[in-house]
């Protein structure tokens, strides 16, 4: 008598589906796809034990399950429940769950600076997507917001806890991926920060991957720091042969012409990463030599990202030579003559970290 | 063939009549017209010595705005660019370096920011983007030009003058926005 997986029938916002007993009802709802799936702030698929700390993905649970259909009182963080065979969950349908995901949205806010002009993250912050989805337009917060000094982790991540909002994920991620983890929360409730003991550095091969899994701005890539905005590079899909046998080689480079601005690990459409990348792919290798590319990335058509218009461009040809049978125009102007955009002697992808006054100076004719 | 409007008019070409012949009348007739516009309401004005109100909607020449302690507002957050839709914004961002807070009023500002005024066109999306009230489009034109690479305009055409050296021409530059 070979045991078959039990399936456990489960009806989400009307819709049922079959899964595996021991599903949580955000995956299940995953499985659906589409608005059925919970937004979730803390909550990652490859990290063991997370979870459980927004509350974004409240879900009101009207029937327990066959056996007890009774509901469940209050509402569930749907990435902590496990489902029931028989159980039937309301999400978008049920105005108790978008009212309250309405207030979470507001008490994550309630601290967020809303410096999303300055922030490097704005463009594919889950933050930024959450409250424009979920959020109210105002806030009824009328008291002074938690500041901290933005502080250097190493010498690639720079951390601004101003924008944190406690997700845990960059905690558990250094604890599943590294051997040794040397940054956590210190202090507790409305104090609470990720900190270092007195200012270490991460430094560890994979460390590099907090960037990637922070929903939010306040982990961010140091050497791509203010050169450029996310919707005006151009994502592409490449690989390389990574020496280090833990990562992938897989990644999303950002390019911009021939530069390689960024170096992400490549996410699913939940927003999560697929593989891990190692430091030494993600902050060395900046040249486009480095790596075999594979083809555009797909992006979402509602993201800002896809805002370029990159995929399936052609440039047009250049008729003026043709039309002035092989003659140069006189009156030609080139753009950089004028121009200190862009400079052909400049190139803001090779500068470390971020672009200063100096920078530019340097550089003046 | 039908008319798609009553408008045409057919031409007609019967020989003219003696009074028609006679060319002085109806080069007295037209004289009288001539003169006659002497003493009408002039529709033009002599421009530059003199100018007309602008309308408050009216979407002229960019400025580069400064708040109150005439640091500069612009963040070089991207949106006017990518809001735009004759691709004429251009900028590179910096951060700010301790000492430089009486520049710019956030940590990020724009290093360099560009309009190519040849591709703008005028339509006032980027001050609608802006949400840093950093870029609105003032009550001026764009000046003529003998050479396009006179066009293309960076922060020092741009950026309006600082409130506290220079408050006469601040409030110029400022107009009624």
């Amino acid at each position: 008598m070979a045991d078959a997986p039990k399936l456990f029938k489960v009806t989400i916002d009307n819709i049922t589906i079959e899964v595996e007993a021991g599903t949580s009802i955000l995956q299940a709802a995953r499985k659906i796809g589409g608005d059925v799936a919970p937004p979730a702030m803390c909550y990652y698929t490859r990290l063991k034990g997370s979870g459980g700390k927004c509350r974004t993905c409240l879900v009101e649970v009207a029937a327990g399950s066959t056996a007890d259909p009774r509901p469940m009182p209050k509402l569930v963080a749907s990435c902590r429940t496990n489902v029931m065979d028989g159980m039937i969950v309301k999400n978008i349908t049920s105005e108790k769950v978008i009212d309250a995901r309405n207030g979470v949205v507001e008490f994550l806010l309630i601290n967020h600076p809303l410096d999303c002009p300055i922030c490097d993250q704005a463009g594919e912050c889950d933050l930024q997507n959450l409250s424009y989805e979920h959020g109210k337009e105002g806030t009824r917060y009328e008291f002074p917001r938690r500041t901290f000094e933005k502080h250097d982790l190493g010498p690639y991540i720079q951390l601004h806890m101003t924008r944190c909002i406690m997700c845990f994920r960059c905690v558990y991620t250094a604890d599943q991926l590294t051997e040794k983890r040397v940054h956590g929360i210190l202090d507790r409730g409305d104090h609470a920060e990720i900190a270092t003991y007195i200012q270490k550095s991460l430094d560890h091969d994979f460390i590099g991957n907090v960037i990637d899994v922070c929903p939010v701005g306040a982990l961010t890539d140091k050497t791509f720091r203010f050169k450029n905005r996310v919707w005006f590079l151009k994502p592409l899909d490449a690989h390389r042969q990574c020496s280090n046998p833990k990562c992938s080689g897989k990644v999303t480079l950002w390019n911009r012409g021939e530069e390689v601005f960024r170096v992400t690990a490549r996410k699913d459409q939940w927003g999560e990463v697929e593989d891990w990348i190692c430091n030494e792919c993600r902050f060395e290798k900046k040249k486009t030599s480095d790596w075999t590319i594979e083809g555009p990335t797909m992006i979402n058509r509602h993201s800002v990202i896809a805002q370029g218009h990159y995929v399936g461009v052609q440039k047009p040809q250049e008729v003026l030579y043709d039309v002035l049978d092989g003659r140069k125009p006189r009156l030609f102007m080139d753009i950089h003559s004028v121009s200190q955009v862009n400079e052909p002697g400049r190139d803001l992808s090779k500068i470390e970290g971020p672009a200063h006054s100096t920078d530019f100076i340097e550089n003046n004719k | 063939m039908q008319a798609l409007t009553n408008k045409a008019k057919v031409v007609e070409r019967k020989p003219m009549t003696v009074w028609e012949r006679l060319y002085l009348p109806a080069i007295a007739q037209g004289m009288s017209i001539t003169f006659g516009h002497i003493f009408k309401k002039r529709p033009t004005i002599n421009y530059p010595e003199k100018q007309r109100p602008f309308s408050p909607v009216f979407r002229g020449l960019h400025v580069l705005n400064r708040d109150e302690e005439g640091r500069e507002r612009c963040t070089a957050c991207g949106l006017c660019a990518v809001a735009c839709p004759a691709e004429a914004i251009t900028m590179e961002a910096a951060e700010r370096l301790p000492g430089e807070e009486k520049l710019y009023r956030e940590e990020k500002y724009a290093a360099k920011y560009e309009i190519n005024m040849l591709r703008c066109i005028f339509c006032g999306l980027c001050e609608e983007a802006c949400p840093k009230d950093a870029i609105y489009l003032s009550e001026t034109f764009a000046p003529s030009n003998y050479t396009r690479k006179g066009f293309i305009y960076g922060k020092d055409e741009l950026l309006i003058p600082d409130p506290k050296t220079q408050p006469e021409e601040y409030a110029k530059a400022r107009g009624n926005k």
